[in-house]
Parts: C-alpha cells; structure tokens; sequence
C-alpha cells in the first residue's frame, strides 16, 4: 500500500468548503482517505495546498493541434529542451508537442484537461495524441452541432432519436460530452459561407437556435455528467454580445436532474463584444457578467488573452478565414464531411493595439464582474488566445489590483476608454482562484463525482503544493508560484519536485457511455447507416474508435430518461 | 472459407477501407471486391524475405531474430551519426517507437516525404493549406483539378471513391454533372477523362499556376498569349470554370513537387486556390503516395514538434529540411549507420546518395525484398501490415483509419522488432555506462 501524508500545509479545497485550513492531507493506493499508517511524509511548511488544477477547456491533442504543429516550425523551435532521464523531447510555446503539454501542466499543478474539440471521424487522432501526453488524466468533446444527422433530428424535431445518436456518437469517438462550435456556420463554411444565431442553414432548415436548444435538451436526456458546451456564433464579431446573451436565454427552460449548468459557454471574452466596427469596438464584458450573475443555468470559461505570438485554431472554419483575412498570415484550413470543419492561422496579441487591448482586458473583467466565481472558469482556450502556459499570468492580475493596474499603463491607451478593468478593484483571495482553476471546472464537468477537483475522501491523490504562502501578496511571486509548483503529486505519486518533472505516469482517459432504448437506437441506426452508405467516405465498420486507443479507460455509464 | 468485410487497404493514400476478402486456411484466397489490382495484389500476398539474415564475407546468411537484433543494435549503438529512414508504410505504433530510437540513440529520423511530398510541407510551413476530407470532395465539389498527377494509374481507386467520378449528396449525378480539369505535360489515362486537359511544358507549372492566380484577382491583362505552352484562352476558358465552381477541389502530385520550382510551385498552387477561394469554395489536397505516409508526418509532428528530416544529436529535435533529409545527409557522407524501415531508398534515391548507403551498415526492416536489400547488412522480415498486423494509418486527407488483421503471420510486426532493438540498444548502453 503506497501511502503518502502532506502534512503543514494550507489547504484550499472548494469543493469541501475547505477555506486556507492548516490541514493533513493522506492518500492511499492513489486515492484521498481519512488517515494513513505508513506514509512517505511531504511537508508542506506552511505552504498553498489545492487539488490538482482541471482545465475545462483546451486544445491539446487531435487534428488540428498538429496541423498547428506541422505549419509553425517557428513555434516549435521555441520551445526546445532535451531529453532528461525522465523527461522525452520538448518543444513549442504556443503548439508544444505532446510531451511537453503534459509536462508543463503537471508543473502548474494541474492534473486534467478536457480536449475541447474533437471531430468524430477523427476522433482516433485525438485519442493517439492523448495517450502520447504524460501525466495529465484527460477527456475530448466530440464536435456534433454541424453533424446532418443533428441537423436533421433538429428539424424534425425528434429529441429522442438525436439523444440516440449522441449516445451512440459518445460511445463511437469514446468521447465526454457535447461540443458545439459555431453550429450551422461551420456546415455553411462548406459553401464558403456562415450564418447567424437566427439565420436558416440551407438545405437543413434549421437555424443554430433550434441546434443549440435540440442538443442542450438530448443532453439532458442522457443526463451527461457535462452540460453543453458552446462557442456561440459570430465569434470575434464586434457587437456579437447581444448574440452570446440570446444564446444563454435559449435553454433558459431546459431541465436537468444534475446539480450543474445546462450549458456552458466558452471562451466568453471573444463573444463579449460591443461596437458595430472594429473602429468603435469596446468591453461588453459588463452586459454578459450581468447575465451570468443574474441567472443560474449557465456558466463561463474567460478565454483570456495572453499578449504575444500564438496559434488560433478552432471548429470555426469561417472565422479562421476572416482571421486570416485580416492579418495576412498563412492560413490552414479542414473541412470534416458531414460533421464539422476546421481552421488555423497564427495570431499576435499586441498591446500596442486597441483591439487587441480592449480584447485583453474583456477576458479577466468577466472574471471580475462575474461576482459568484462557481460560474467562471480560468482559460486562456489554449491556444487561441494565448498559451496555457500563461496561467500564471492570468492569476497574478486576478488577485492583484496594483498588478492589473501596471500591466494597463503599458497598454495602448484605449483600455481607460473602451475597457472596463481599469475601473474595477476587486482581488481574488486564492479561494476564489482554487474554485475557478478545480472546484468549478470538476462540477460543470461533473467530474467532482469521480473523484476530481477536491481533496475530501474517495477523491483522487491529485495534489498542488505551491511555493508561497496564504499570505503572499506580491504579483511576481504569485506567479512564480503557479508556474512551478513546490510539488505536483497525482494519484498519490509524486510527478513534480521543486518546479521538475520526476515521474511520468501514463492519464487515464475519461469517457460517457449513455444507455438507451434499443428500439429507439436501431431506429436511429436505420438513418445512420444511410449517411455511411451514401456520403461517409469511411464504412459504418470502421469509424468506432477501437479499445486499442484507450489504454488507461476511465467510463461514466449514464442512462436515457424516459 | 470466411468472408472478412470492411478491409482497409494498405498500399496507396487512398485507404479504401471498404474491400470484402475470402479468407481460408490462413490465407488470402480471394479479394471479392473493393480493392484495385495493385491493392489486391497487395492483400493477395507476393514474394517474402523469408528469414532475418546478416552479412557475411558479402552474403547474406540465415540467422535467428535474436542474433540479427543483437547484431543491430551494435551497429546503431556504436554509430555516431544513425540514420533512421523510411516509416511510410507501416503503422504509427511502429512510428512511434522509431521516434523514441532516434531519442535514444541521437539519430536523425527522415521519412520518405523527404523525397515525395516534402515540398508540399515546406510550401504549408510558407502558406498553410486550405483542405478537407475526401468525402466533403465527394458530396460537394462540382470541379475537380488533378494537377501534376495520374490517379487512374497511381491511385486508381481515388476518382471513383472520392472525387470525379463518385456520387454523393450534392453530387447525385456523378461525373456527369461534373468538370475533370487535368494539369499534365503528356496525356496519361487521366487526362484521357478530361472535360479540360492543360499539357503544359515540362517545369513551367510555376507559369501556369501564376497565370491562373493573375486571372482569378481579376489582372487577366497581363497574361500573355501563351503561358508554359498554355494559350491563354484555355487558361482563361479554365479560370472561368474554376469561378464557377460550387466547390472546387485541386488534387496535386509528384508531377509538380519535384520539377521546376517545387516548393514553390506548391505555394503557387495553394495561392491559387486562396485566389479562387475569393470567388467560390476551393480546397486544395496532396496526392500522398504510400498508405502512412501522412501517419509518420503527424506522428512524428506531435512527438519531436516536426514532420520530417529531424535531428535528435542534441537531445531535443533540430529540423532543417535540405541539411537534415536522408538524401542530404548521405551525399555529404555524414551517417556511418542506417536503418531502413517499409521503403525502399535502394530503388528511389539518388545515385551519390545509394553510394554512400551501400557503403555503410544498413538494417533493413520490411516484408517483402527490395533493392535496397542486395546491400543490407542486416535483414529481418516484418508481418504485413493490413494483412498480418493491425495498427493506426492516416489517409491522405489525415483521417486516422485502423487496419484490419485478417491472417496469423510467421513474422513479427514492426513494432515489435523496433522495440526489441530498442531494449537491446538501451541494454549496450547501460553497460557502456557503468
């Protein structure tokens, strides 16, 4: 029985209403118990103690990843490092190769990542990238708001069949939960084209509307441990804030039996736009914070910028393309048959630009204004709008007023017009930093029930040691801290020793497997065969992702309401 | 006699993934259908090495896999400067424990993109590429361009599954409702299909592809007459065809990679589809060669942050194309050691480069004999992948497909053999070390 005890440290632990306690933590066969016998013993010495960090919403693994990989050996060659005795080959900053992500997190403490789009047909290539990431316990959401046979479930209103086929999907890509991006827009992309919240895709007749509020009440059906999980239309688009909040007000009426959201939106800095032009462009961070904290159904991820060079890469095939439109830059592009699409171009956040600017301070003002933290949650939507390894960054200015206020001054000088943050004087005490880095990002992901993001007993031996003390103040030494943690520890093995990678143990791999009625699947499977038969340039066969992907499976079986 | 259904096929990019075979007493008695000739000659089986082997006084001798594995991993070990090569037609769980033998040894780990479709990488790297998979080709375009390429010889099962000749959703019609636009400098089997055949002269692809981007940014003045054997009226008549496209998709191979200008011309060739992307939808696919040779691309990408001629003497991975890539790394005489693995550099590298190949030791991993084993030093015989083994591919469009057991083999799979070189090879060091 390998057991460990950190003893003396600080303990932060939301889930539990663990508040900055002096407090034992034991871990046994790599799970949280009561007390221990015989343990290897880490003292603390007074420092911050948190579960270990889950990522509700990063691009780390699949197809378009590596297409961001493959078409910036200029990224790649920052990043470089040498193999250790324990460590394999580094590289990248913005599009770190496998290993590196793995390393990197684990040395933030964090020690789960949701992959946060996956394309069905190539669900097996996020799968290989996953299993080839060390350390970090990890899940992918399987892309379906673009899918024909979503659309057409939609539009014939039949919610029990496309609930079939979203249980089938989630078994077939062994994926988490349901993913939607720019739904409608994407399939539009097909044609060259895109659409918004309220337009009707050609062809399928169905607006993104009825997409977004059909998936949302299938999901419920199953009872996924996640809610829906959404980038809303017209991402980027000056003045696109009135579309984020119509989006929320979509499944305002939507039940579920899970303590959690019904949907989730991502990446809420880019969809927090005011103005009509990029001329008049400013912060609506205030009107979407307003919405979230008068209303209990939805929550956010900030998707915070991180000024500097980095590799935007998303689902949304058509913003890529005005991305790129505007910057020049070499522009990647792949469109996924009758399910999805995808786009990649580089991007520089700079802070000598007023866009850039006021879309830098929108991300951590929705952190601020949102007042309840157990609705938000810290993301950078790595890569998009900057690196995960930035972090740290992002927590120094959250709990640092004075920090904020310096990093400002040296912005262009729109932010103290068109921008919100300079104004607002709320700090975050390093409670409020545990809920949105684990507590909030296990519950909205339903995780907390299998054993993430908390410390209380039956969770998982995730721990976060990091070298500061509850009193630290100062910015630099905050994030220093959460850069490198003092130690890393997951499932009770230490992977993390003074800012070093010292264990490499393999993840496990987290997936749904939704239950329903049989005549109810082969119904579904009748239309589905079709789509194999005549369109899919793969065989019905040969499109489930195999055992052989899966090595380390971790299932949540759920089953259909009636 | 057992029917085995949805096979996938492991010799060209397409991965058909839809072949029924017969399957008795161990053996590939029928390929039903779905494969093309080439395909099932392939799954049918052929002419093996039938033992691992290693040289002696100039021949090469029967010997067990212990002894040819102990004897491999002496000659990596013991190299200063090993080059790993090949990779393309094998499955990437064998990739991937080459990637972690180059780590190990501080190799160079090269595959044979750097002689197909590297260009086409180096041209990504300039401009990115506009793309998508081969059933969005299949249920949507209206206009398909193979440039440079001969898919009724090469890929004989690409037109009819994925492009010109296919039906799909918007596509009930098949060809007939359909424009085939072959870019060529002699008339092959392709352009014999042709709604438009451009025979262009021999490297002037370069020419056409600007000329065509010149006209689609509406600057048809400045075409002259004739481009690269081109008039300009075919260029204009194509230009036209190409804008009224619904969707449009260009398929590119060898036949501009590797003449002329070669990256650049592919560079040319994704602006150009940039170009007509501002009049309708295009995209914009390379032609890959072997089953896996866009696999060890990715995997290679995701493990070492490159895709190809990668250097791991430093312990972290250098890519430098031109310095790095097999052939260039032979004519400078620089590797003193070789494993090649499922390719044949034997047969398709240049002469300076086989030169200094034959005169170094080489390892040779593959089922069947090639040139490149009458100078392998050592030899050993792999199961076929998609006949004998299972493991992950990616099809030239890079989705990810399983390939199918369908018999029991005598031989090991590649990984298996690549991993007991890697013990062996970790065992001399460890040794060395203490």
């Amino acid at each position: 029985m390998a057991e460990v005890l950190i003893k003396n440290g600080v303990v932060y632990d939301p889930l539990n209403g663990v508040k900055g306690e002096k407090k034992d933590i034991c871990i046994r066969d790599g799970k949280v118990v009561a007390e221990v016998k015989n343990p290897k013993v880490i003292d603390a010495e007074g420092r911050v103690v948190m579960p270990g960090g889950v990522d509700i919403h990063s691009h780390i693994a699949g197809g378009k990843v590596n297409s961001g990989r493959l078409f910036r050996p200029e990224d790649g060659r920052k990043g470089l490092e040498a193999k250790t005795k324990v460590c394999r080959m580094q590289s990248g900053y913005s599009v770190p190769n496998t290993f590196a992500i793995g390393y990197r997190y684990a040395k933030m403490g964090y020690t789960f990542v949701m992959e946060a789009a996956m394309p069905p047909l190539a669900a097996r290539h996020t799968h290989e990238e996953m299993v080839d990431t060390p350390i970090l316990d990890n899940a992918a959401l399987p892309l379906l708001d673009n899918n024909w046979m979503t659309m057409e479930y939609v539009n014939g209103g039949d919610i029990d069949l496309l609930a079939a086929y979203v249980a089938w999907i989630m078994k077939a890509t062994k994926g988490f939960g349901v993913k939607i991006v720019n739904p409608g827009g994407t399939e539009m992309w097909g044609w060259g084209k895109n659409c918004s919240l309220n337009d009707t895709v050609p062809t399928f007749n169905v607006t993104p509307a009825e997409i977004i509020k059909g998936l949302g009440e299938a999901n419920e059906k199953l009872e996924m441990p996640h809610s829906i999980h959404v980038h809303t239309n017209m991402l980027g688009h000056p003045g696109n804030f009135e579309i984020t909040k119509e989006t929320y007000d979509l499944v305002k009426g939507v039940n579920t039996v899970k303590d959690r959201q019904v949907m989730h939106t991502t990446h809420t800095q880019f969809h927090s736009y005011g103005g009509t032009n990029w001329g008049d462009f400013e912060s609506k961070a205030d009107e979407i914070a307003g919405y979230i904290n008068q209303n209990d159904h939805a929550t956010i991820d900030i998707g915070s910028v991180i000024l500097g060079d980095t590799t935007t890469m998303t689902a949304d095939g058509p913003m890529e393309y005005n991305l790129y439109q505007i910057t020049g830059r070499k522009w990647t592009n792949h469109d996924v048959e009758l399910e999805t699409g995808s786009g990649i171009t580089p991007f520089l956040y700079s802070g000598k630009s007023p866009v850039n600017t006021i879309q830098w301070a929108i991300g951590v003002e929705l952190a601020l204004l949102v007042e309840d933290p157990w609705k938000i949650a810290l993301t950078t939507d790595h890569p998009n709008a900057g690196p995960f390894i930035g972090y740290p960054i992002l927590i120094s200015m959250l709990m640092s007023k004075k920090r904020r206020d310096e990093s400002s001054a040296d912005m262009h000088k729109v932010i103290y017009d068109k921008a919100l943050l300079p104004s607002i004087d709320r700090e975050y005490s390093l409670y409020e930093i545990a809920i949105i880095t684990r507590g909030m990002t296990a519950k909205a992901l339903g995780l907390h029930e299998h054993g993430k993001g908390h410390l209380g007993v039956g969770a998982d031996g995730d721990v976060a040691i990091y070298d500061m003390s509850p009193e630290e103040t100062d910015a630099g030494k905050i994030q220093k801290a959460f850069l490198n943690t003092k130690y890393t520890i997951k499932g009770g093995q230490i992977v993390v020793k003074d800012g070093e990678v010292v264990a490499t143990p393999d993840g496990k791999t987290y997936f749904v497997t939704p239950e329903c009625d049989d005549k109810l699947t082969d119904e579904m499977m009748v239309k589905l065969k079709d789509k194999f038969d005549r369109y899919y340039s793969v065989t019905l066969n040969n499109y489930p992702v195999q055992d052989a992907y899966v090595p380390n499976p971790y299932e949540i079986k759920t089953q259909m309401r009636g | 006699m057992v029917e085995v259904t949805d096979v996938v096929c492991s010799l060209c990019g397409c991965v058909c993934d839809d072949i029924t075979v017969e399957v008795e007493d161990n053996k590939v008695t029928k390929v039903k259908r779905g494969a093309c000739s080439v395909g099932k000659s392939k799954l049918m089986g052929h002419n093996r090495i039938k033992s691992p082997a290693i040289r002696v006084n100039g021949e090469l001798k029967d010997c067990s896999y212990d002894e040819a594995i102990k004897k491999a991993a002496e000659i990596l070990a013991a190299s200063r400067r090993p080059l790993l090569y090949g990779w393309s037609s094998t499955v990437c769980e064998a990739d991937k424990v080459g990637v972690e033998l180059a780590e190990e040894l501080g190799a160079v780990i090269d595959n044979t993109a750097s002689v197909c479709h590297g260009p086409s990488v180096l041209a990504i790297q300039d401009v990115g590429l506009p793309s998508c998979t081969l059933g969005e080709v299949k249920n949507r375009a209206d206009v398909i361009i193979y440039w440079g390429a001969n898919p009724a010889e090469a890929h004989a099962n690409h037109m009819k599954r994925y492009s010109y000749v296919s039906k799909g959703f918007w596509t009930e019609e098949g060809k007939k409702a359909k424009k085939l636009v072959v870019v060529d400098v002699r008339a092959t089997k392709t352009t014999k299909m042709a709604d438009v055949f451009l025979q262009i002269e021999q490297g002037k692809d370069y020419l056409v592809l600007s000329a065509l981007r010149a006209i689609l940014y509406g600057h048809a003045d400045v075409v002259p007459d004739e481009v690269g054997g081109v008039s300009k009226k075919d260029l204009l008549e194509t230009a036209e065809m190409m804008k009224g496209a619904k969707f449009g998709a260009t398929f590119f191979g060898m036949g501009v990679t590797h003449t002329g200008a070669r990256q650049n011309n592919i560079v040319n060739a994704i602006q150009m589809t940039r170009a007509a992307h501002t009049h309708t939808k295009f995209t914009i696919t390379p032609m890959r060669g072997h089953y896996n040779v866009a696999g060890i691309n990715q995997v290679c990408t995701w493990e070492t942050g490159f895709p190809f001629a990668v250097d791991l003497t430093r312990g972290y991975a250098w890519y430098n194309p031109g310095e790095l890539s097999a052939t260039d790394l032979l004519i400078r005489q620089e590797c003193d050691a070789a494993l090649v693995i499922a390719s044949d550099p034997g047969a398709h590298f240049p002469g300076e480069s086989i030169k200094h190949l034959a005169k170094v030791p080489v390892i040779q991993i593959d089922p069947f004999p090639n040139p490149t084993t009458e100078f392998a030093d050592v030899v050993f015989p792999a199961a076929v992948s998609g006949v004998e083994a299972e493991g992950n591919v990616y099809r030239m469009d890079n989705i990810p497909i399983r390939l199918r057991k369908l018999i029991d083999s005598e031989y090991p799979e590649d990984e298996e053999i690549l991993k007991r070189i890697l013990d062996e090879v970790r065992a001399i060091k460890e040794k060395e070390s203490n």
